[in-house]
């Protein structure tokens, strides 16, 4: 468990700085690739809740396809590669106290409701029940058997209207 | 431990927040938007873990795939916004604006 919290906190700090930069940076593609840091953060947080087949999935699907998609976006917007002159709002306060006050509020009520929680035990790939990737999969085709199916086609379906949406020739 | 990962996802999910309404840029939305998505599945994973058992996993999965979706269709009309206004500032994007 020791070793946990101290990984724990070390991805923790790493995650919430890349974020912070994510929002604050003047260059967009500098956003993207600090957004690459935080998903990889993100997945170490996985591995330490013992959900390896998220954590893999995680990685093919944010790291290798949504932030491939994410820069190729940045390229065909924008010609130019340096920093960009203005991207934050002039009502950025406005934004930035929602956002404080928005940890507050969400900050006291998880210290109020689950301050003495604890995990049931150490955490290990092979122990837990929701962790190995067989049971996930057991649990995909068969409880949740039809929103996998929903999720299929809401897929499809988001790909063909992205291509739609996309292309030139309309 | 659980409450860690839950303050953690509080903390990423204000960061998006705060880039949702702060940005100008549209692909810096969708950014924030996925920071969003993926502070909400530390959350469900974290809960999954401190019940033992595997909901929280599936649903994280098929938050990653709607965010997927999500992303694709988004990005598509960034560029159909860009192709016709040569812009992505959101605030050129006031054609229906009463």
């Amino acid at each position: 468990m020791v070793a946990q919290n101290i990984f724990f906190y070390l991805f923790a700090a790493v995650m919430v700085a890349a974020a912070i930069a994510v929002v604050t940076t003047r260059n967009v593609v500098r956003a993207a690739l600090y957004l690459i840091l935080v998903f990889a953060g993100v997945t170490a947080q996985y591995l330490l809740l013992a959900a390896e087949f998220v954590a893999v999935t995680q990685v093919l699907i944010y790291i290798g396809a949504i932030m491939v998609l994410m820069l190729f976006g940045i390229m065909l917007t924008r010609a130019k590669i340096g920093r960009d002159v203005d991207l934050t709002h002039n009502y950025w306060h406005v934004g930035l106290g929602t956002a404080v006050l928005l940890a507050g509020v969400m900050g006291y009520a998880l210290i109020d409701a689950f301050g003495d929680d604890t995990m049931p035990r150490d955490l290990r790939v092979d122990d837990v029940a929701g962790s190995n990737t067989a049971t996930v999969s057991d649990a995909i085709f068969s409880t949740y058997l039809i929103p996998f199916e929903v999720v299929s086609v809401l897929l499809l379906a988001a790909l063909v209207g992205a291509i739609v949406i996309a292309r030139k020739d309309r | 431990m659980l409450n860690q990962f839950l303050l953690l996802g509080a903390i990423l999910f204000c960061v998006g927040v705060y880039g949702v309404l702060a940005k100008r840029s549209a692909v810096l939305v969708l950014m924030s938007v996925e920071l969003i998505l993926n502070a909400v599945n530390i959350n469900l994973l974290a809960f999954g873990a401190l019940a033992g058992d595997v909901t929280g996993a599936v649903f994280a999965l098929f938050v990653i795939a709607v965010a997927a979706a999500e992303v694709g269709v988004g990005l598509a009309i960034v560029l159909a916004i860009y192709r016709n206004s040569h812009s992505v500032d959101l605030n050129d994007v006031d054609t229906m604006k009463g």
